[in-house]
């Protein structure tokens, strides 16, 4: 601090005892006129949309207006819980994402204490470098591939199956199995970038802690469930957190690319029906709400799940 | 206890171990699954139709042809919609960084009054947002639908980038060094031009990378925002109207041979939207993990 004085006493002798507003602006203006191109955009497209938000509690109509449309409190949310389609948005949600998580997040874990047990110091990293190539593919990709690979008349999996003595399956053609191709191809983009903080976290477990369970007697299992597991486990707990706010609301981007007209059962989630009756069909009110009711349920849930950590002694997120 | 320890370190190294075989199959199997769809779709989008509509093509080219890819880039509005997606990623880019440098440096200097005031607003948006149409009826408002700004402006702030930024130039940049500079006269500009930025290139790198990466790969808010204007559709959803919805055929232009299986037209567009992000791949990784590693630091 005195350091800053002595630099600004060539301009500022007189406000130096101040230390008003003025003075801290003068003497950094050039950090704040950086800072307001953040400013700006922040403002802009961060926080006005969160005051958009109101137009759930409005009856939006486009020729009124955004100020002048009237108020309505909590009818557009009473009408949104009758709909048939948000109870079956809402099934899906809860459905998909729940069998996503128990999927998905495991399928890292499993998988970095696999590849930890690696020795070869090359062969590891050419298997992490194809294991995170999927994390750099757009959904749409993903999407394209996964026809080209699982189509019903000439997927390379069903002419193999065929040619092994089986018959074709439905793989993306019919609701069930269109459902459990959607959880493995999630599993299948996400499970070598997850890998990357449970690798991280593995290696800063003391080396000591294994010498001691050789010592012990213990074997490449055992020190895997005794020792590298207990290791990651704050790492695990953290991403479970993390995860379960998911829980209402998966990626837009990945069900809209792999849904498709002949699986309608499950493929409508909350996040597809925000788009169809907002972006679609013109209902802002509407669309927003739901938007923001599916927002609070997953804060709540992130909530819950960090209190829940805490109770069984976790350090918990919040 | 003594001579147990002798036992187990003195035992021959080179022992078969079934697990570890087991282990690096396991690994390997989990490799070539992310690997090979990609093989077969390239094998498929460098064969003859014959060989594709009789299902013969698995991992490798039957009756080579590249006429796919010439139907490909033969066709204006695909060419379009990477020239699209060239432009808005390098001004996304740009426009990012510009943003999270002028957000970071300011907010990393202990001194500047109302920091933890903006710092909070910023991280803010990192847990809330407006949603999906609040949004969107901003861009509406501002008449941004159906412009190159609407694929530009809106996601150019990252608090996640902006986070890692600062705790970079926090952690990197010697307040001496700083102090140093600013006794000889230096202001902010001088010391961010000529210090900070020179001695925060990899992590400039870094979250470059996370901008365009980010960009190339989107389609969502191009789904959103770009409704009649065609000629503004970034790759990726121009191949979801084309590949995934089949909405959309090719614009065979003075192509006399119209009957191409659908199938290796696609196979050749998801090859042709997949090798930028491929070339650059090898390069990008570890910059890409050690971004993943700053950020859960930080978190």
């Amino acid at each position: 601090m005195k350091i800053a004085n002595a630099l600004k006493n060539r301009t500022d002798t007189e406000t130096l005892n101040k230390h008003g507003f003025f003075y801290y602006l003068n003497r950094d203006k050039q950090l704040y006129l950086m800072l307001l191109i953040p400013i700006f955009f922040v403002l802009l497209f961060k926080i006005t949309p969160m005051f958009g938000t109101i137009v759930a509690f409005k009856d939006y109509k486009i020729a009124k207006g955004f100020w002048d449309s009237d108020w309505v409190g909590f009818q557009v949310f009473l009408d949104i819980f009758e709909k048939r389609d948000f109870l079956r948005a809402l099934r899906n949600s809860l459905l998909l994402n729940t069998l996503d998580l128990l999927l998905s997040f495991t399928a890292p874990i499993i998988l970095s204490l696999l590849l930890n047990e690696i020795k070869s110091v090359k062969l590891k990293r050419i298997n992490q470098t194809l294991l995170y190539l999927p994390h750099f593919l757009s959904w749409v990709i993903i999407a394209a591939i996964a026809y080209q690979l699982l189509s019903l008349g000439n997927g390379v999996i069903n002419n193999i199956i065929e040619s092994l003595g089986g018959s074709r399956i439905p793989f993306l053609q019919e609701d069930n199995h269109w459902l459990i191709s959607y959880l493995l191809i999630g599993v299948w983009q996400s499970m070598g970038w997850g890998t990357i903080i449970y690798l991280a976290s593995i290696s800063s477990i003391n080396p000591e802690l294994y010498e001691a369970a050789t010592v012990d007697g213990a074997g490449r299992l055992r020190k895997m469930w005794n020792v590298t597991l207990p290791g990651i486990r704050v790492t695990i707990v953290t991403l479970l957190i993390m995860n379960l706010g998911r829980v209402m609301g998966g990626s837009f981007e990945r069900i809209y690319a792999l849904a498709n007209k002949a699986t309608t059962e499950y493929t409508t989630t909350i996040e597809v029906l925000v788009y169809r009756w907002g972006i679609e069909g013109g209902n802002f009110s509407r669309a927003t709400a739901l938007g923001l009711f599916q927002a609070l349920i997953g804060l709540m849930l992130v909530i819950i799940a960090d209190r829940i950590a805490k109770k069984l002694g976790e350090d918990g997120l919040l | 206890m003594k001579a147990s320890y002798n036992l187990i370190t003195a035992k021959p190294k080179k022992r078969f171990d079934t697990w570890d075989v087991l282990i690096n199959i396991a690994v390997i199997m989990a490799s070539l699954a992310c690997l090979l769809p990609l093989v077969h779709v390239l094998a498929k989008s460098l064969s003859s139709d014959a060989y594709v509509i009789a299902n013969k093509v698995t991992l490798w080219p039957m009756g080579f042809t590249l006429e796919a890819y010439s139907k490909v880039f033969a066709d204006s509005s695909i060419l379009r919609s990477l020239y699209v997606s060239v432009v808005v990623t390098i001004a996304f880019t740009i426009l990012g960084m510009i943003i999270t440098i002028c957000a970071a440096y300011p907010l990393s200097r202990k001194q500047l009054k109302g920091r933890k005031v903006l710092t909070f607003v910023f991280l803010m948006t990192l847990y809330f947002s407006g949603g999906i149409i609040p949004e969107y009826m901003l861009i509406n408002e501002l008449g941004m639908l159906d412009t190159w700004w609407a694929l530009i402006l809106p996601q150019a702030f990252s608090a996640f980038n902006f986070l890692i930024m600062r705790s970079a130039i926090y952690s990197n940049i010697p307040v001496s060094l700083e102090e140093s500079a600013r006794i000889d006269g230096a202001g902010h500009f001088r010391v961010l031009l000529n210090i900070v930025l020179p001695l925060s290139k990899p992590i400039i790198a870094t979250l470059s990378l996370f901008y365009a990466v980010g960009r190339w790969i989107a389609y969502q808010d191009a789904l959103f925002y770009i409704k009649q204007n065609v000629d503004l559709r970034p790759l990726q959803l121009k191949l979801y109207y084309m590949v995934v919805q089949a909405s959309e055929s090719f614009q065979l232009e003075a192509t006399q041979v119209q009957v191409t299986n659908p199938d290796v037209l696609k196979a050749a567009c998801v090859i042709f939207a997949t090798v930028p992000i491929i070339i650059v791949y090898p390069f990008i990784q570890k910059y890409f993990v050690n971004g993943v590693m700053l950020g859960a630091v930080k978190e």
